[in-house]
């Protein structure tokens, strides 16, 4: 008892919403990753922080995995008032750890015998001073939420949009073609063929670290932005429908006294709407069986103030005359029906098979002695009957007096 | 005994409207309008049948069918819905359910398929034999299992009986086999759709889904 009562709580936990990953804004000691990790997997922060630590020593491992995550995770929405971003300014927990990372890596290269020397290191300190510089408070933090197209202009724009001083710009721009500089002139004594190279390889990591966050971060929004556009249209659309079609039956429906009327419009609407949410991609050729089997269904119900059930169990293309005069007999046979059954309901069934298309009306009204209807009326035999043999069909009409009646429509298709 | 009936569904007026229409025949012990009322509402009375609707917020009819089975296998769950998305009527009855009924059902013969459930048959409305023969129709070049994924010439005679609007008893009547061998074809018809995992069930489901 005990065992099974452990249930609902286990199926709860299971479908309760995770949050998605995305950096803490809240609790964070250098990018507010490990913050966001533990929400998502519901881990303790420090944990994942103590994870990173030491992944950071296989290798460097961890760091790399940081950044990453630095740059790839979102970071978390702002729902709060514009008085929780203040946190936004670095913290001085957050700028101790920041230092302490970088000692660490750098102690960790110069011990591992990595240590790629001052020629190489001071480059890159410098590039990367630079690059924290420019972009350390122009991140996506303030950002959000309210680009235009004009910020989408350039990298000096962006970066003014997002309020960040001109002096920074200059300061982080000077050092990151600094490091550029330093290293260069600093390897120009290697061989002369491997400089060209270089200086190529360096001025597009140059131009990478300037630019590349501004275009990941252009992408990144503008893929939002056409996301959200394209749900709004899809709700503006759905709006104009309901508001032309339900809303207009429901008024009509409030004016109607008649209660076989209401339970009609309520019928025909209920059918449109249904085809209206449940369609699929509109045909190459034009119409399917499927749909001219709705619409008939839907118009016979409507002017005769019955219930058409129509079901249609595979589908094709009604594109030669035979498949139209099939449509056609069927539709006059369940007209017969709404109008001399005497009951409410028609059952419209239409089959699509290998080699034949097979379609059935059947009511369970008052029947007829199919050998007794007199020769003036030629409803049936001209529309339904002989309509199915001219394109090499059959109609067949089940009926019995007080027992329903079936009309029963076949026709051979070619097969493809 | 009287069969004991509960109704889940989140529209107020309709629950009312099914309660007035089956209270006279069956004994109707609550009603929910969540998924969660309804789940735990179901544990504490224990009905022997749950008219259940199709699509709720908050995990829809398949999530009750799903807690309440992990805890009472017995209940059983009859769907009843305005929903024509073929992919919700065959999820709601790959979890569980015994059958689907249309909402412009009668009450008598929603009474009827009421009563038909808690015997342990199951209830095919002419929409859900026409969405069974749409799914097994298509051709399968290599069936897993014969047994399960494949309709036999006799059930498919029966669902196309019921897609054209035979109740159980006329079908009997013009296949000259007794109600209760109607009620065994579709019982297995169900068992196979529950169970089958021909991936052109769910791939069929899918392209008919709501857009």
């Amino acid at each position: 008892m005990e065992e099974m009562d452990t249930h609902p709580a286990a199926a709860g936990l299971a479908t309760a919403p995770r949050p998605s990953l995305q950096r803490s804004r809240s609790d964070r000691v250098v990018g507010g990753v490990a913050a966001g990790i533990g929400g998502h997997l519901g881990l303790d922060p420090l944990v994942v922080r103590i994870a990173f630590v030491v992944l950071a020593f296989a290798a460097g491992f961890g760091v790399v995995v940081y950044l990453l995550l630095w740059l790839l995770a979102p970071s978390e929405a702002t729902d709060a008032p514009s008085s929780a971003r203040v946190v936004a300014r670095p913290t001085r927990q957050q700028l101790l750890g920041t230092a302490l990372v970088l000692a660490g890596v750098l102690t960790l290269l110069w011990i591992a015998g990595l240590w790629f020397g001052w020629g190489l290191g001071w480059p890159v300190s410098l590039a990367a001073i630079g690059f924290a510089v420019l972009w350390a408070r122009s991140g996506g933090e303030e950002g959000h939420g309210r680009w235009d197209l004009r910020s989408f202009g350039s990298p000096l724009e962006a970066m003014m949009g997002n309020r960040v001083s001109a002096p920074r710009i200059v300061l982080g721009s000077v050092l990151i073609l600094g490091g550029m500089a330093v290293f260069l002139a600093a390897t120009t004594s290697l061989s002369a063929a491997a400089n060209v190279v270089l200086a190529v390889v360096v001025t597009v990591g140059g131009l990478a670290l300037l630019a590349g966050p501004w275009f990941w971060r252009v992408a990144t929004e503008l893929m939002d932005e056409r996301n959200s556009r394209v749900r709004s249209e899809a709700r503006a659309e759905m709006a104009a429908h309901l508001h032309d079609s339900v809303l207009q039956t429901l008024a009509l429906i409030q004016r109607s006294s008649e209660p076989k009327e209401m339970a009609s419009l309520a019928r025909t609407q209920e059918r449109e709407l249904r085809a209206w949410l449940y369609s699929r991609a509109p045909s190459i050729h034009g119409v399917t069986l499927r749909d001219a089997i709705d619409e008939m269904a839907g118009r016979v119900e409507r002017d005769n103030l019955v219930k058409v059930e129509a079901i249609v169990v595979g589908d094709l293309d009604v594109d030669d005359e035979g498949l139209r005069a099939l449509v056609a007999a069927c539709s006059e046979a369940t007209l017969n029906a709404a109008r001399h059954s005497g009951v409410d309901d028609v059952s419209v069934y239409v089959e699509v098979e290998e080699g034949q298309v097979s379609a059935f009306v059947r009511d369970e009204g008052a029947g007829f002695d199919p050998g007794s209807v007199p020769h003036d009326r030629r409803g049936i035999a001209d529309s339904i009957v002989r309509r199915m043999e001219l394109h090499g069909g059959t109609a067949e009409i089940r009926s019995e007096a007080g027992r329903g009646t079936e009309v029963v429509l076949r026709l051979a298709r070619p097969k493809r | 005994m009287s069969v004991r009936v509960f109704i889940v569904d989140d529209h107020e007026l309709f629950r009312s409207g099914v309660r007035a229409e089956l209270s006279a025949g069956l004994e109707i012990v609550g009603d929910a309008g969540t998924v969660d009322e309804a789940i735990s509402a179901i544990l504490a009375t224990e009905p022997d049948v749950v008219v259940l609707d199709v699509h709720m917020p908050g995990g829809g009819g398949r999530r009750v069918i799903e807690a309440v089975h992990a805890e009472r296998p017995g209940i059983r769950f009859l769907a009843l819905s305005v929903s024509d998305a073929a992919e919700d009527v065959i999820d709601v009855i790959r979890a569980g359910a015994r059958g689907y009924v249309t909402k412009s059902i009668s009450p008598a013969e929603l009474d009827l398929a009421v009563r038909r459930v808690h015997d342990g048959d199951a209830v095919f409305s002419p929409r859900l034999a026409g969405f069974v023969l749409d799914a097994f129709g298509r051709a399968a070049p290599e069936p897993l299992d014969p047994e399960l994924d494949l309709l036999s010439a006799r059930e498919r005679e029966v669902l196309r009986y019921i897609a054209r609007g035979y109740a159980y008893k006329e079908v009997a009547h013009e296949l000259g086999i007794s109600i209760k061998t109607v009620e065994t074809h579709v019982s297995a018809v169900l068992r196979k759709l529950q169970l089958s995992s021909r991936y052109e069930l769910s791939r069929w489901a899918a392209d008919r889904r709501l857009i």
